[in-house]
């Protein structure tokens, strides 16, 4: 039985297409078929979101969605975020408020953020605790990103 | 007291970036998710990936193995079981001289007779992707004895309890008696005698990205090259080297970015271990990243500390002894090369450590069961000495009818008592513990917190609050490993070289994982020389590219390695003045590098840029005199000398709220006081504490290993395992009191696991105030709702 499917879908706003093994999920599929290796692989079982990329302008784990799941879709990952500079601002509010530390989690976590200010642009500080409750983060304990979120609103004239 | 420092050239430097929130240099690339992780470097198609047949027993010995499936399914490079990988190394054995008498058994990469406990990697499949491996390993067949399991520390000295080492003669791994002062005496003197037992869970690290190596043997050269997300290279060359049989110089270990270690990444791990073996073996790269599930059964746990305390007090509050008995199980071996002797080691030398008190018993008994190992974990037995300590503490407050914040004033350590030595005789330098606790109470307003509590109570709300003083081991000297034999270093060295276009290179044994270690030695470095941060480019984790060094561990890395950088600054800086007076035709002492250019010492009046200085001394010495020869590059090493560990203070605390209704607790807000010396970057020095404290937070509420008594953990992934996340948090509020060690030029100690050590005495304490009104106590972490209504009486 072959056991390989092909898909093609738009990456970054490119094209790929591929024939891949069926049971590949997206995450690994983004990794190592198309080399983005910003999108990161933390738990495997959709609770730590290291592996957040949007699909059809929606976050969703990599890891739980196959990429043949993906066939036809339009996938943003962080590589390409940071190249169209949609999150600039959310970037430099992260370094400048030190909201990364190792990094790991950080691609997934901007991703939920750039999601949070779509949804909820003026959100409180606890309802953005809770949208990022799904990103485990070992490192900051949490409080400066919700800070870097906050200072990238606030510079973009919205409240601080 | 700053000024006991006697040589202040590096503080006072113009245009010092000592002291200044300086942007890290490696933020931006990680925030875009363009960071070199293990598994994020790209490898040929001749790479293997890893994955072990884990044993499903906590105790077993491994009888005949049927590899004959797997080796036949797609995609499988090669099975191999212990007997194999034991031909090319030799075992280690975990112990230290320092800890007397500390045995453990010899481990090998793969067991060669015996599983000791679940999660063991026994045989290991290499095909060309992981996912493969995974479905070779489902066909692997082991004929399992199955043999009893030792789980329960309390039992496992009994003699009906089974020997997990036969060759040990009992499953006692260490014990520790300490005897300091008259502690019979300050009982018959003392008024009051509180005795209070506490429970530390095993929790673990989750790192959010997990152990990962490649190893890659050329045997064409000889060479061994291992990408791996450990914290102290050097260390890891040396013990593949050692138990690999190679030469230590035919070893080159790379650690680009680590995404997160905490103490996880620094052991000898034994699956990781085999992926070198299989490296060697198969002539070819060989990749292993262990999964979540992994993880959790394989990265080291720590704590699991039952503590027996009791404290003396009079009736004015003066605290007289200490006395603990602690009993810790620690699977089935001791930690190489670190030994897992230290968590039990570390609680018997620093309870009581903020408190003037002169007579303390302890015992400290580390017994081997069948889980899987345990071993340092940031803050290594610090919340368990404190928890203890500041529990204890908060007994005797109860006892004496005192506030808990004026029996810690009457004990605590006099600030003008220093240099002094603790009760176990451990000195300590330059800490200030009553100006901590005078700043935390100020900044929490103490008084007025204690009457909204107060007021609340009466209308059904029970809140609590509850304070921690701590000590914090930093900047370990050699007498933490080194002199029990471990290879470890605990001296750091740095290197900078000046290039021909004016910039510097800064190479440090000292290593990143996140922490900000590259924006601090920058900050270093910039300071020493006379550059702008940005004219540096750091070179961390390679041990090809790096002076010999420790790496990060025990908060060592600003501290050690950031006087080495500071040292190795002031000498290039000297050896390019040496340069350009030449070129000047000017005295090198009336010079100085300030914002990248050579200037006048006195006026500051730009002379040359450093740009120029690198032109002339690289492409034209022919301009300069015969017989000079200038030297860009300059070494400088440091290792503490003078005391065995740079000992910090602070003081924590923490307000919350308790549902007496469901048990849930809500953390309302936390203050966290905390005395490191020097403030290299006071952005990073807060986002060490605030992490650290969540750390701590996620042993005190959440976080445990749990173990059915077949030696099975029942919750080794990340949905069942709770972590901290952002929505049970608070915002932390972090202050400074800043009393530098005299030991070094930079006088900065660490900071990484103050959060960590004082954070879950803090919420214990707060809880136990919470609770007052009810008689209900709890002192067994994690604090669960469930533990909470059982206290209460409701279920």
């Amino acid at each position: 039985m072959d056991s390989t499917v092909e898909i093609g879908l738009r990456v970054n706003g490119e094209r790929a297409t591929r024939r891949i093994e069926a049971r590949m999920n997206l995450v690994d599929f983004l990794r190592e078929e198309l080399g983005l290796t910003g999108s990161h692989v933390g738990c495997e079982h959709g609770v730590c979101g290291a592996c957040t990329v949007r699909v059809d302008g929606r976050i969703v784990r990599g890891c739980l969605m196959l990429a043949a799941q993906a066939d036809g879709a339009d996938v943003w990952t962080i590589e390409g975020l940071s190249d169209t500079g949609e999150i600039r601002d959310l970037q430099e509010a992260f370094v400048e408020r030190n909201a990364l530390q190792c990094g790991y989690c950080t691609p997934g976590m901007l991703l939920t953020l750039a999601e949070l200010r779509e949804r909820n642009p003026a959100a409180s500080r606890q309802e953005i605790r809770e949208f990022i409750s799904g990103n485990y983060c070992r490192c900051t304990g949490y409080e400066a990103i919700v800070d870097a979120f906050e200072m990238a609103r606030q510079r973009q004239g919205g409240p601080s | 007291m700053t000024d006991l420092i006697a040589d202040r050239w590096l503080l006072d430097r113009p245009n010092s970036y000592i002291g200044r929130s300086v942007p890290r240099p490696n933020a931006p690339r990680l925030a875009e998710g363009r960071g070199a992780f293990v598994d994020d470097i790209e490898t040929g198609g001749r790479t293997g990936h890893a994955a072990f047949v884990r044993s499903p027993h906590a105790h077993a010995r491994i009888g005949s193995i049927d590899a004959e499936a797997a080796r036949a399914a797609p995609g499988v490079i090669a099975v191999v079981t212990g007997r194999e990988l034991a031909e090319i190394h030799d075992p280690w054995v975990g112990v230290l001289s320092h800890l007397q008498g500390l045995k453990s058994a010899p481990q090998y990469a793969l067991p060669l007779e015996t599983a000791t406990w679940q999660g063991e990697a026994v045989v290991a499949v290499v095909a060309e992707s992981r996912a493969r491996a995974e479905d070779a390993v489902e066909l692997v067949k082991i004929d399992w004895e199955v043999l009893p399991a030792v789980t329960d520390a309390e039992t496992a000295l009994d003699p009906a309890t089974t020997v997990i080492h036969e060759s040990l003669g009992d499953n006692l791994a260490w014990r520790r008696n300490a005897d300091f002062g008259d502690i019979e005496a300050a009982y018959a003197e003392a008024d009051h005698i509180v005795e209070e037992t506490y429970v530390f869970a095993r929790h673990t690290g989750v790192c959010v990205e997990p152990r990962a190596i490649l190893a890659d043997w050329n045997p064409g050269e000889g060479q061994l090259t291992v990408w791996h997300n450990n914290q102290c290279p050097h260390m890891v060359q040396n013990i593949l080297a050692t138990h690999f049989r190679l030469d230590e110089h035919r070893v080159r270990v790379i650690a680009r970015d680590v995404g997160g270690s905490f103490g996880i990444k620094v052991h000898t791990y034994a699956d990781e271990l085999a992926t070198v073996g299989l490296s060697l073996l198969l002539k070819r790269p060989v990749k292993f990243v262990a999964d979540r599930l992994e993880s959790f059964l394989s990265d080291i746990h720590a704590r699991d500390q039952r503590v027996q305390g009791k404290v003396a007090v009079k009736d004015d509050g003066t605290i007289l002894a200490f006395e603990i008995d602690a009993l810790s199980g620690i699977g089935p071996y001791s930690m190489y090369p670190r030994t897992s002797g230290i968590e039990s080691n570390q609680i018997v030398n620093l309870t009581g450590g903020p408190y003037a008190f002169d007579h303390y018993r302890a015992q400290a008994t580390v017994v081997f069961q069948n889980k899987n190992m345990m071993c340092q974990y940031r803050a290594v037995g610090h919340p368990v000495k404190c928890a203890v300590t500041e529990g204890l503490v908060d007994a005797a407050a109860r006892a004496t009818g005192m506030d808990p914040a004026e029996i810690r004033r009457r004990n605590l350590r006099a600030d003008d008592s220093y240099p002094c030595k603790s009760a176990q005789g451990l000195p300590f330098e330059n800490l200030s513990h009553q100006e901590s606790l005078a700043k935390l109470l100020d900044a929490m307003d103490y008084d007025a917190l204690k009457a909204e509590r107060d007021a609340l109570r009466t209308e059904g709300v029970y809140r609590g609050i509850g304070l921690a003083s701590f000590i914090e081991v930093t900047n370990p000297s050699a007498m933490f490993y080194g002199v029990g034999g471990a290879r470890i270093s605990a001296q750091d060295g740095a290197t900078m070289r000046l290039d021909a276009r004016g910039n510097v290179f800064v190479a440090t044994g000292a290593t990143e994982q996140g922490q900000g270690m590259e924006a601090v030695i920058s900050q270093v470095a910039a300071t020493a020389v006379g550059v702008p941060p940005e004219r540096l480019k750091i070179v961390t984790g390679d041990t090809e590219h790096t002076p010999y060094g420790g790496g990060t561990w025990a908060s060592r890395a600003a501290g050690i390695g950031g006087e080495a950088v500071a040292q190795a600054g002031r000498a290039l800086r000297q050896q390019i003045l040496r340069a350009a007076a030449v070129m000047l035709q000017e005295e090198a002492e009336n010079l100085d590098i300030r914002g990248g250019v050579v200037v006048e010492r006195a006026s500051g009046a730009e002379r040359i840029g450093l740009d120029e200085v690198g032109r002339v001394c690289y492409y034209r010495p022919d301009t300069l005199p015969d017989g000079f020869q200038s030297e860009l590059v300059a070494t400088r090493h440091y290792v503490p000398r003078q005391y065995p560990f740079a000992f910090t203070n602070g003081a924590q605390a923490s307000y919350l709220e308790v549902d007496v209704e469901t048990g849930f607790i809500s953390l309302l807000d936390h203050w966290c006081i905390e005395d490191c010396g020097t403030v290299i970057n006071p952005q990073l020095v807060d986002e060490q504490i605030r992490g650290g404290i969540v750390q701590g937070l996620g042993g005190a509420l959440w976080e445990q290993c749990v173990y059915d008594s077949d030696g099975q953990m029942l919750n080794a992934n990340m949905a069942d395992y709770l972590v901290p996340m952002a929505a049970e948090l608070p915002d932390m509020r972090c202050g400074h009191v800043v009393s530098p060690t005299f030991e070094s030029d930079l006088g900065a100690k660490g900071v990484g696991e103050a959060g960590t050590c004082g954070a879950p005495a803090a919420v214990m304490n707060a809880l136990n105030d919470a609770l007052a009104p009810f008689a209900a106590r709890l002192t067994d972490m994690p604090f669960t709702p469930q533990k909470v209504l059982r206290a209460l009486g409701k279920i």
